[in-house]
Formats: structure tokens, C-alpha cells, sequence
């Protein structure tokens, strides 16, 4: 219980104002540092909005999200900004990389965002990342000027830059075909097990949710199944 | 700030077309800022050259008509120290009415006399005999070409003329001038100090003290200052502000009206800046989300925009300076007089110039506030949900 990296409590997520829809009732759900997690589903059980949740991105209409043993309730635009920055990574189905930047840009950019400037040490980094993804041959590409393969690695390769604790994916290959879909999760293990990161991945494919540490159900809003290895 | 700054740039480079068309706009702005800017003002000061250039500005004169100022060189010293810095070309001027008769016919004329080499500086006489010289000797004078027209007078002619008090004189014509002023070039002759003295029977003294000044619309203020300094109630000082109202009121509301003119196209520049920034604001929408998603403050967001819009800014100033100074220099170049001159002299105010594009910047950097304001807004949620 005590070394959840992040845990949602009571949250409860309503849409809508006059015609209500319940996305989310009173889920109770902890990750533990390290782990490796798979959320599955069927479509509109609730996955997204639970991970935009925990990512912060969203704000549940009740309950809180604890991040590091700190409740996110209270915190300012600013602060929770700050925390995503430092703590959250996120991979989506589609990359969002800047069309405008170059990969090695793109990758270099969470820690912009937080420095302002690259300096030498970060490049390295950067382009460290890049190699552990296999990009160093396209890290001077502009972001338009890549694959959909080597686009969805670029958003890893981001997600990763700043070390974070967490790294919340929701369905990053679902525009992927088989085989890149295998490189990636390959990717994500090697990453866990070599920076002990924890990820938390939703995915449709049962493929990949059966190679997870552990497999989270969600069934209309709530947690119909549980499977911890 | 750098990221922002950074982000701005790219931005802006990569929708190239967008961004030259926006640089365009603003030039254009700023070019007819400039260019009507420098028109009016070089109308301006042309007309106010050719109203007051070759005139006097300030003139100190007795009171009472038909007095005297009886010590001038001492009157001279005392206005040049009322403000050293602005009085120039003071010349003292013995003038009257008198009759002109020739055998065929007569006319009222103004006999003016002065110093030749004072007079040079207001009225740059030298420059203005058409034909024959100056009159230097005694009894040589000078008339208009008008003059010498109408009344069939050529160079070594005598003429005569008549004082109100009966006293004639006779008189050699050594040359014609032309002031370029009809009404002027018809009813003056000029003469030497002299000349003028002993016809006109004033002994030692003038009958005023002209001048001009180096900033010509200071006039009013610097004759006030003459007035002080000189403290004589028998003396009456005048400036060409207080003679030509009507001109000034004209000058004013050309100002006014250009202005307005500036201030309308500083509107019309804004909005599009405005607008264009808003269409960029969804164009980019997606590159916004994942920035906050990841962490960037909302202001900092912001500020990529505001930095758009003074980059626009700058750039459109500089192309609009080029593209204002090229107009004002070809409408004066190659919009002429039938002479070959041109109808607006070439005249440029950087002051002016810095001015607008000052403005320009701030305007385009303000423009940019609205779409900043959107996108301080933004929620990245939108942006990862509707893809
Ligand atoms: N902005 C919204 N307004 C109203 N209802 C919403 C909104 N966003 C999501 N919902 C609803 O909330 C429920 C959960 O949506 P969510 O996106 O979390 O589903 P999901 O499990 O991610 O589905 P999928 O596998 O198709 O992505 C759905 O019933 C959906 O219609
Ligand atoms: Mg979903």
C-alpha cells in the first residue's frame, strides 16, 4: 500500500450537465513503483478518462489522485504543470510530436519546457534516448519527415527525457502494425526493467496486456477484473 | 522566455506563406504611415519655406506709423541677445510709400532700403536680380521685373518719385530682381541704407528691424522673448504666426487628417495581425496541448504567441521602412513641376520613421494579446481527445 507511485481514491468521473454520463464510480486503484501495468477494456468502459486522470490532464468530479504519496487535489494549474513535467510521461495513440521541430528537438523538448535551454549534457541524453529507440539515424528529421513507427518511438524517446516516475500510455500502437507493436512493448519492458520505470498501457490487444505485470479491467466505470502475476 | 521565443520562430518559419503574407500587410501599413507621414511634412515644410522662408519672421517696429527706430545698431544687439541661439539675418529696413513717374504714366510703389549685405540673409537678394546689379552708389536702386514690365523701365533709366511730403528724387535704375511674389515684384523698390535715408528723410534712423529664426514655427515664442528683452512700449514686435493664422489652421488640419489616415491603417493592421494569429492559434492547437500536457505554463504558452506578434511586428517595420522610404523617394523624383522639380521634396524624418515603427511593433505585439489570451485557455484535454 505504501509504495503505490500512484494511486486514485474514491474518483468518480460525470460527464455532462443535464444529461449525465458516469464514466468513471468511485474507482479505488494503486500502481506500484516499478510495475508494469496493461488497463483493458471495452470501448467507452472508462480507460482514457482514467488514465487522463491520473495523468492529471483531467480533474475527477470526485475522489483524489495521489502522486508520490501527494494528493493532487489542491494543487494550481501551475504546480500540476510542474509535476507532469517532472514525474509524467505520456505516449498517446497519436504521437503529437511538433511538426515544426526536428526528433531530436522534439525529444529534447520536456526538458525545455523545464530549462529553457538544452545544454550539452541534456543533448547527450537526448540522443542516448534516441539510440535506445533506434532512431539515431532520422534525429535530424523533422517530425513530418518519419515513419508512423519511427514517429510513435520519437514520442517514447520524449516521454522519456525527463526521467519520469511514471509513464502513462494510452494505446501507443494502435496505429502500429503487429511487428512494430512487438518492438515497442519490447521497448517499454527494457525500459522498466533497466530505469524502473512504471507504466501503466492501455491496450485492446490481450497479446500485450498478457505480457503485464498486472491487468486492470475496466467495465462501465468500475474495475470488473484484477490480475496481479 | 527562450523556449517561447524559439517556438515563435519556428512557428513562423514553417508556415512561410502565412508569414510573408502577414510581413506584407503590416509593410504596406507602415510604408503608407511613412509615406504620407513624409509628404505632409515635407508639403509642409515647403509651404511654410515658400510662405516665410525668404521673408521676415519676427519684425520690431515703432508703434506709431511714421516714427522711427532712431539708434538701430544698438535696438540689433539687444534683440540678438533676447535668444542668441534662434535670431538670425537681422537687417534693419528704411521703407515709405512714394510716387513712381515715368512720362507715360504713374503708380504707387513701397521704396525699401537696407544694407545689401544684411539683406542677403533674409532675402538672398543677390540671388534674385534677374538682370543688371545692385545699387550700391547713391541714388542707384532696383525694381521688380513686374515693375519694369508695366512701366517699360529699363536698366540705366532714370526714374522719378514722389514722397507723401512732395519731396522728389531722381533715381537710376542698375537692375532687376524677381521675389518670385507678383504683388511684391510690382510694387517694391529696393535700395541701399543710404539711398533710402535721405529721401525719406529718417536721418539716422529705420523704420524696422527684421529677422528670421531658426526653427520658424518658434517664432511667437521667440518674439515674446524679443519684446521682453527689448521692454519698450514705443516698439511693437510681430511674428509670422500671428499674419498667417489661416495658413497654420490649413497646416493643422492636414496634420489631424493624416493622422486620422495612420491611425486607420494602424487599426486595419492590427486586426489582421489579429486574425491571422487566431487562425494560427487552432492551426497549432495541437502542438499547444502537448506543450501544456508536458508541462509548459500556461503564460509561457502565451508568450509564444506574443512573440509572434512582435517578431511580425519588427519584421514588417523594417520592410515597411524600406518600402516607405522607396515611395517617398520616387513619388519626389519622379512627381515633378513642369520645371523638373519636384511637386513634394524628398524629405525624410527618422524621428518619424522610428516612431512609426515603434508603433508598429507594439501594435503587433498588442494584435497578438487576443489569440494569446485563446491559447492561455487552451486545454490540452480537447486537444488529446478530439485527436
Ligand atoms: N467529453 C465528454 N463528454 C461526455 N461524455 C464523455 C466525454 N468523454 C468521454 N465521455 C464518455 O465517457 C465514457 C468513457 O470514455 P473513455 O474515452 O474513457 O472510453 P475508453 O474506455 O477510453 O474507450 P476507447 O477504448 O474507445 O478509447 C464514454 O461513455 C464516453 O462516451
Ligand atoms: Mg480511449
Amino acid at each position: 500500500m505504501d509504495n503505490f507511485v500512484v494511486e486514485v481514491k474514491g474518483v468518480s468521473k460525470v460527464y455532462g450537465k443535464t444529461i449525465k454520463t458516469v464514466a468513471l464510480h468511485e474507482l479505488n486503484l494503486g500502481f506500484k513503483t516499478g510495475s508494469f501495468n496493461a488497463i483493458i477494456g471495452e470501448s467507452g468502459s472508462g480507460k482514457s478518462t482514467l488514465l487522463n486522470i491520473i495523468g492529471t490532464l483531467d480533474r475527477p468530479t470526485k475522489g483524489e489522485v495521489i502522486i508520490n504519496g501527494v494528493s493532487t487535489r489542491n494543487m494550481s494549474k501551475g504546480r500540476l504543470a510542474d509535476l507532469r513535467n517532472e514525474t509524467l510521461g505520456f505516449v498517446f495513440q497519436f504521437h503529437y510530436l511538433l511538426p515544426e521541430f526536428t526528433a531530436l528537438e522534439n525529444v529534447l523538448m520536456p526538458y525545455r519546457v523545464a530549462h529553457g535551454k538544452a545544454d550539452k549534457e541534456s543533448q547527450k541524453r537526448a540522443r542516448e534516448i534516441l539510440n535506445l529507440v533506434g532512431l539515431e539515424k532520422v534525429e535530424n528529421n523533422l517530425a513530418t519527415n518519419m515513419s508512423g513507427g519511427q514517429q510513435q518511438r520519437t514520442a517514447i524517446a520524449r516521454a522519456l527525457m525527463n526521467k519520469p516516475k511514471i509513464i502513462l500510455a494510452d494505446e501507443p500502437t494502435g496505429n502500429l502494425d503487429s511487428q512494430t507493436t512487438d518492438s515497442i512493448y519490447q521497448l517499454f519492458r527494457k525500459i522498466n526493467q533497466e530505469l524502473g520505470t512504471t507504466f501503466v498501457i492501455i491496450t485492446h490487444d490481450r497479446r500485450v496486456a498478457e505480457k503485464a505485470d498486472r491487468i486492470v479491467e475496466i467495465l462501465d466505470g468500475r474495475v470488473s477484473l484484477d490480475i496481479i502475476k | 522566455m527562450k523556449l517561447a521565443f524559439d517556438i515563435a520562430l519556428r512557428f513562423l518559419k514553417s508556415s512561410k506563406g502565412q508569414t510573408i503574407l502577414i510581413v506584407l500587410g503590416i509593410a504596406i501599413g507602415v510604408s503608407v504611415q511613412i509615406f504620407i507621414g513624409s509628404l505632409i511634412t515635407g508639403l509642409q515644410k515647403s509651404l511654410v519655406d515658400k510662405t516665410v522662408g525668404s521673408a521676415p519672421q519676427i519684425t520690431v517696429a515703432p508703434q506709431e506709423d511714421g516714427d522711427f527706430i532712431l539708434d538701430p545698431q544698438a535696438e540689433i544687439k539687444t534683440i540678438k541677445a533676447a535668444n542668441p541661439e534662434e535670431i538670425t539675418n537681422l537687417v534693419a529696413v528704411t521703407q515709405g510709400p512714394a510716387i513712381l513717374k515715368t512720362p507715360a504714366e504713374s503708380t504707387t510703389i513701397i521704396l525699401r532700403g537696407f544694407d545689401w549685405g544684411a539683406a542677403q540673409g533674409i532675402y538672398k537678394i543677390a540671388d534674385r536680380v534677374v538682370k543688371g546689379e545692385l545699387g550700391i552708389n547713391e541714388n542707384e536702386v532696383i525694381i521688380g521685373k513686374d515693375l519694369s514690365k508695366n512701366l517699360n523701365v529699363a536698366i540705366g533709366d532714370a526714374i522719378e518719385m514722389i514722397t507723401p511730403t512732395g519731396k522728389t528724387g531722381e533715381f537710376l535704375v542698375t537692375g532687376f530682381f524677381d521675389l518670385q511674389v507678383k504683388s511684391l515684384n510690382e510694387s517694391w523698390i529696393l535700395t541701399n541704407n543710404g539711398t533710402a535715408q535721405t529721401f525719406l528723410e529718417t536721418g539716422e534712423g529705420v523704420s524696422q528691424i527684421e529677422m528670421q529664426v531658426n526653427d520658424v514655427f518658434a517664432a511667437d515664442e521667440v518674439a515674446m522673448d524679443v519684446e521682453k528683452r527689448l521692454n519698450d512700449e514705443t516698439l511693437i514686435v510681430t511674428n509670422w504666426k500671428e499674419e498667417n493664422v489661416a495658413l497654420l489652421s490649413g497646416l493643422s488640419g492636414q496634420t489631424a487628417s493624416s493622422l486620422m489616415i495612420q491611425v486607420f491603417v494602424l487599426i486595419s493592421v492590427v486586426l489582421g495581425i489579429a486574425s491571422v494569429l487566431a487562425i494560427s492559434v487552432v492551426q497549432k492547437s495541437r502542438q499547444i496541448g502537448i506543450l501544456k500536457a508536458m508541462g509548459m505554463h500556461n503564460p509561457k504558452a502565451s508568450l509564444v504567441f506574443l512573440f509572434q506578434g512582435f517578431l511580425l511586428g519588427i519584421l514588417g517595420a523594417f520592410v515597411g521602412i524600406a518600402l516607405g522610404i522607396g515611395l517617398s523617394w520616387s513619388f519626389a523624383t519622379f512627381v515633378t513641376n513642369p520645371d523638373g522639380s519636384s511637386l513634394v521634396p524628398f524629405y525624410i524624418d527618422w524621428v518619424f520613421i522610428g516612431v512609426s515603427a515603434g508603433i508598429a511593433v507594439i501594435a503587433s505585439t498588442l494584435a497578438a494579446l487576443i489569440p494569446a489570451i485563446r491559447v492561455s485557455k487552451l486545454d490540452p484535454m480537447e486537444v488529446i481527445k478530439n485527436g
